[in-house]
């Protein structure tokens, strides 16, 4: 049910998010989503690609620090409050979110989120118990897949 | 298996090693006073400088009175190349070697038949404190030619009875087959060449703690007690530190016993003194300083007081070894890396051991000073490693402001840490430039 993100450290300066970009578009990597967390000094990116093992191979080569992180998709109603009630599940628990993201697409009635929990095993289960649809890899990427 | 230090035989040669203080401190002085009387007679340069001062060698009547005596710097012999500090007649030189001078000319040293002796007899008592000794199979991997290392280590080795195999450096695979083949027992070289040698003993198969090697005798540069875990630990041998540079002899001016807690100097042949850099005078007891060397026995090159750049202390408690020679601490850095900002020196090794607290081993990193509006600033730009780095930014802020911290604590100065990419710090030769010094220039 978990999917692997990958993330490397940038320097805040020029250039510096276009050379991945590049170097995975050169390689036919396809990027389904991205987050860039930025600092006054530094931006963390954040990647979700299908072929994710070749991505990090690749950004590895070229010597970048790559951290993969399980991180969870959950569908979510499109429609107000449908993140809240979500987010309610985890009222007075100890699961913590990290942070989240969205995909960039419109999906019908429901949008997928991306969750950096701390402990992603607890929190799919709290959401599955609550009847929350927790989608997994393959789901993700088959979804997304533009028609 | 290992016996502990006072199990160990004593080698005969060795005696010296022992002597009681007193006794040693004559011998020092009637050394000192032939050794400048030498200089003053047959070197220009000591006798200009000498009677500049206003002293003369019968004003030598103590060891104290030695700081009387004008310091010799590494520029002088380059002034002074190629043979203008030598106190011998060529027709009584037997060998000349030279050290790559990184900047213009190298610089010579000359030595008698009796200076080959005082050389060796240092050499050897350096393999024994090692605890090597005769059936010892020693692999010489220090290079032999104008260096002093291979022929230093050579003669050392000889004269203990042991066996040498004069392989000198380079050509990693035939010195792995010569090490597993010949069943060598010790390796002389440099601590970063027994590392790669690891690393290619690995990739061929080889296994070196299944080998007879037992004794790593490493020198000719500044190394840490944590890469000698890492080396001991991979290899299973003992790493000994062991201290010398040609101005003085070559190799052989200190050496570790094993105990492995400080350098005995062979303080019968080379007298050393702890001075502040920046002011020219001893230091207290047992305080860090600069160390400067005078040569007690040497004839057709005495050095008076000469200043090898290399801080340290002399350690004043005995040790558990029981020799009486005297102590310095491992050499980490010297007074050339040191800077000044905000009136506090620093030296890039302090920086070092603050990053490696943090961080567990030491990334690469870069000092930049810069000056701005007439203040001078440091910062500390440090590689992301796969270890310390995370996908979340509070995590990689947290560790930007502890290893910030761990800075400033360690040096009393207010520093900025600039987490940076992966191979974003330039590297030349495998060395990365830690200083950055641009405040000259704006």
């Amino acid at each position: 049910m978990k999917i692997h993100q990958l993330s490397i450290f940038l320097e805040n300066k020029p250039s510096q998010l276009t050379q991945p970009c590049r170097l995975l578009a050169e390689a036919g990597v396809d990027i389904r989503t991205l987050t860039l967390a930025d600092t006054e000094r530094f931006g963390i990116l954040r990647l979700i690609i299908s072929d994710w093992e070749k991505a990090a191979g690749l950004l590895e080569q070229a010597g970048y620090v790559v951290n993969v992180t399980e991180v969870v998709a959950v569908e979510v109603p499109d429609r107000p409050g449908g993140l809240a009630d979500l987010l309610n599940v985890f009222e007075d628990t100890d699961t913590n979110i990290e942070y989240m993201y969205a995909f960039t697409f419109g999906h019908g009635e429901t949008a997928v989120l991306i969750f950096r929990f701390d402990n992603p095993d607890a929190a799919i289960t709290r959401l599955q118990a609550a009847g929350i649809n927790v989608v997994g890899s393959s789901e993700v990427y088959q979804r997304i897949q533009p028609a | 298996m290992t016996k502990t230090c006072q199990e160990w035989e004593i080698n005969p040669a060795s005696a010296t090693d022992y002597l009681p203080p007193v006794q040693m401190q004559t011998l020092q002085l009637a050394r000192l006073r032939a050794t400048v009387t030498r200089a003053y007679d047959y070197v220009g340069l000591y006798r200009r400088r000498m009677d500049e001062m206003g002293v003369s060698p019968e004003d030598i009547r103590t060891l104290a009175d030695i700081t009387r005596l004008p310091f010799t710097m590494k520029v002088d012999l380059r002034d002074t190349y190629p043979f203008g500090l030598f106190a011998s007649p060529l027709q009584e030189v037997v060998r000349l070697h030279a050290s790559s001078g990184t900047t213009g000319k190298p610089i010579v040293v000359a030595y008698t038949q009796e200076d080959l002796g005082v050389w060796t007899d240092a050499m050897l008592r350096t393999m024994a404190s090692c605890g090597l000794g005769r059936g010892d199979i020693i692999q010489n991997a220090y290079g032999y030619g104008l260096f002093t290392g291979g022929l230093g280590a050579h003669y050392g080795a000889e004269a203990l009875g042991a066996t040498v195999i004069p392989i000198s450096g380079g050509n990693t695979d035939r010195q792995i087959m010569v090490m597993k083949d010949f069943k060598v027992t010790a390796i002389c070289c440099t601590p970063t060449y027994f590392l790669h040698l690891l690393d290619r003993a690995a990739d061929m198969g080889v296994d070196i703690r299944e080998l007879p090697l037992r004794v790593g005798v490493f020198g000719a540069e500044p190394w840490s007690d944590s890469m000698r875990r890492r080396i001991e630990g991979a290899s299973g041998i003992k790493a000994y530190d062991i201290y010398g540079l040609s101005e003085i002899t070559g190799p052989g001016v200190g050496s570790e016993c094993c105990c492995q807690a400080g350098l005995h100097i062979f303080e019968d042949h080379f007298y050393p003194e702890i001075i502040d850099p920046t002011t020219g005078t001893p230091v207290a007891d047992g305080e860090e300083g600069e160390l400067v060397i005078t040569t007690l026995s040497k004839k057709a090159m005495p050095m008076l007081r000469y200043r090898t750049r290399d801080i340290t202390s002399l350690m004043r408690e005995g040790c558990a070894c029981g020799r009486t020679l005297r102590r310095i601490k491992r050499i980490c850095r010297r007074s050339d890396d040191m800077f000044i900002i905000r009136g506090v020196n620093v030296f890039p090794s302090q920086v070092e051991t603050a990053l490696l607290a943090v961080e567990g081993t030491l990334p690469h990193y870069q000092i930049v000073l810069t000056r701005e509006g007439g203040l001078d600033r440091m910062e500390v730009q440090v590689e992301v490693t796969p270890a310390v780095s995370s996908d979340k930014v509070g995590a990689m802020e947290k560790l930007q402001s502890k290893l910030a911290q761990a800075i400033n604590q360690t040096l009393g100065v207010r520093v900025d840490v600039r987490l940076v990419a992966p191979q974003s710090i330039k590297r030349s030769e495998g060395k990365a430039q830690r200083l950055i010094d641009r405040r000259n220039m704006q």
